[in-house]
């Protein structure tokens, strides 16, 4: 058979084995990871993506087959995004964003926490009034699915038994607090993405959080147990309420952002402020977690009011701490 | 990382190939190499996204009747109410982190986004981080959950307007894609993100391989060969691909009028077209090499 005499396919048959032992890499690592690969392949896998990427070059300048040009595009596109990839492992990143990323996202946030925490507490405030002058204004804070047999009906001794659950319904008391978990982590996650909507549904949002809290309590109190009710909602609701505040003042910086974004495009500001918020919301989800397990876990085996107290002011002053003092210069410039 | 501000393709440039599809954007690498990377289409967004949605509901719907079948066994009422506890924190897994995980996988796609050959890429070209990934599914919550609230509220009279308003309200949020230059839902426009098709592409045959056999027997002149450029080429190389004999009987008729050639009996249209596109080709390439490309017939020789 006659030698053919076109340049470009005498390229590309001098090429081929190298694309397909790149693809044969790529398919690899992109079904299960680059752990799966071998060491020779591992070193390989640079080599290969830039020779590809010259072939690429070449071809656009000298070849007119049109299919190897897109496979070409195809295959260094797929190559670059995995050459270039995420680096650091899941540890490492999981490791840097403990020790430094995450109390430096929400220090960076503090005027949003403010505002955020101002308007929880303004509406518990305000439904704390309006609910020990009226209690029937109770149901208009609290959808009753949430508050179940707690309403401004129930008995004293009724109430009571919420607040120290005893032994045998301690299961039907799980299956509520993991429905108030997942309640709550939604709440958080809806505030954070409402801050999108220019702010006003996030500050609605905590406002009627904080309307909730303040109703609760103040049926509470007026059937006498105020301090009780206090230990049975701080013990995992300091952790959770400011995972709440924390995500409401994330979604706030978007939202002014997008709003307000200054000096760059509202594409770039926005980003800017989602990639800060994002570390604000990975944190939310931990501190959810915590509150998840103390709010199932504490709540359900310590019973002693002074007790919930102190696991409250105990988790309220590790939060602040961790979060809020300030961090070695060299430190966090040395990890960086 | 050398990454320039994505844009439109200037007009002044090589123009698309005849078998392109979608808005492409430039994305330069290190190496400084343009990669041309294609955005998806937002069709192909929604249809992942039905996908993706069809198999959490199929999920949720059978592991609420495995979890009830075995609360059920149990016949407890502790069993009951610990089962009801997994069912709920599945829910909440499923509907919260069912994106995340997919999307942190190396394919960076959850299995819709997979099926149809598309895959999230940081928008700078740099790395696409965990955070990113949270980001812009945490806001699914916006353009998801909240507007599926509304469609399924009930209400009548002031609370039928405000559920009507509320929807008006969502729609901006849902309709997004549809309105901006890179098809950029909310998430994606806080997270920093894009989607981009990633199909896997095999290497397509070169056609001058089959085609060169035939090219020994016809023999073009240099002023038959000065009849067409690279768009028509490559129009050409989608005929021979598919070979279907109707097409390639009407095109064969066109270049021979074209370039005044009598059918001659000896040869098939497929083994005519096949002659000239290798020869076509040699021609265009040749003069490539000299630093002229000429784009289509219109264009100098």
């Amino acid at each position: 058979m006659e030698e053919l005499r076109l340049k470009s396919y005498r390229f590309r048959a001098e090429r081929e084995a190298d694309w397909r032992a790149l693809e044969a890499v790529l398919a690899k690592a992109e079904g299960r990871g680059a752990a799966a690969l071998s060491d020779d392949q591992l070193l390989a896998a640079p080599v290969l993506y830039r020779s590809a990427l010259s072939s690429l070059s070449v071809a656009r300048a000298t070849s007119l087959d049109q299919g190897l040009i897109d496979y070409l595009e195809n295959l260094c596109a797929r190559a670059y995004f995995f050459v270039y990839g995420t680096r650091s492992t899941l540890l490492e990143r999981i490791g840097r964003f403990f020790a430094r990323d995450w109390p430096a996202a929400v220090q960076g946030l503090w005027r949003e926490t403010l505002v955020s925490f101002g308007l929880t507490l303004t509406g518990a405030v305000a439904a704390y009034v309006l609910v020990i002058r009226d209690p029937d204004w109770f149901a208009a804070f609290v959808s009753p699915d949430l508050a179940q047999e707690r309403g401004p009906g129930a008995s004293t001794a009724a109430l009571r038994a919420t607040l120290f659950g005893k032994r045998g319904d301690a299961s039907e008391l799980s299956t509520f607090a993991t429905y108030l978990f997942t309640h709550n982590a939604s709440v958080a996650l809806f505030a954070f993405a409402l801050g999108f909507a220019l702010c006003l549904p996030t500050a609605l949002l905590l406002t009627a959080t904080g309307c909730m809290l303040g109703a609760f309590v103040a049926l509470f109190v007026t059937h006498g147990l105020g301090v009780e009710a206090g230990g049975w909602m701080m013990i995992h609701g300091v952790t959770e309420i400011s995972a709440i505040i924390l995500a409401g003042a994330a979604g706030f910086r978007i939202g002014t952002a997008t709003a307000f974004p200054g000096d760059r495009t509202r594409l770039q500001s926005a980003t800017a402020a989602g990639r800060q918020a994002g570390v604000v919301m990975a944190g939310v989800l931990v501190m959810l977690l915590c509150a998840g397990a103390l709010e199932g876990i504490g709540r359900q085996t310590i019973q002693s009011t002074p007790i919930r107290y102190a696991v409250a002011g105990a988790t309220a002053l590790v939060w602040l701490t961790y979060l809020y003092l300030p961090r070695a210069r060299s430190q966090a410039d040395g990890r960086r | 990382m050398a990454v320039v501000e994505p844009r439109a393709r200037p007009a002044a440039g090589p123009p698309p190939p005849a078998a392109a599809r979608g808005v492409r954007r430039e994305l330069i690498t290190p190496e400084g190499v343009d990669l041309d990377v294609q955005l998806a289409d937002a069709s192909e967004r929604a249809g992942a996204f039905l996908i993706d949605f069809s198999i959490m509901a199929v999920a949720m719907i059978l592991l609420t009747i495995l979890i009830a079948a075995a609360a059920t066994a149990t016949r407890s009422k502790t069993g009951g109410s610990v089962m009801m506890v997994v069912l709920l924190l599945i829910w909440f897994l499923l509907r919260n982190f069912y994106f995340v995980a997919f999307e942190l996988t190396p394919r960076a796609a959850t299995p819709g986004k997979r099926i149809l050959g598309l895959r999230v890429a940081a928008r700078d070209g740099g790395r696409l981080t965990a955070d990113a990934i949270f980001v812009r599914n945490a806001m699914r919550e916006l353009e998801v959950y909240l507007p599926a609230s509304f469609l399924f509220a009930r209400g009548s009279g002031v609370d039928a307007w405000i559920i009507l308003m509320g929807i008006g309200w969502c729609a901006v949020f849902v309709f997004l894609p549809l309105f901006n230059r890179d098809k950029l839902r909310a998430g994606d426009i806080v997270a920093g993100t894009w989607v981009l098709k990633a199909p896997r592409r095999k290497l397509a045959p070169d056609m001058a391989v089959k085609a060169h056999v035939a090219a020994r027997d016809i023999v073009f002149s240099q002023r038959e060969l000065d009849a067409y450029g690279v768009k028509e080429l490559q129009v050409l190389e989608e005929v021979l691909r598919r070979y279907e004999p109707r097409t390639l009987a009407a095109v064969a008729e066109r270049i021979r009028a074209k370039i005044g050639r009598q059918p001659d009996p000896r040869f098939s249209d497929g083994a005519f077209l096949d002659a000239y596109y290798v020869a076509l080709r040699g021609r265009l390439e040749h003069r490539l090499l000299f630093g002229r490309r000429r784009r289509d017939k219109f264009d100098a020789p």
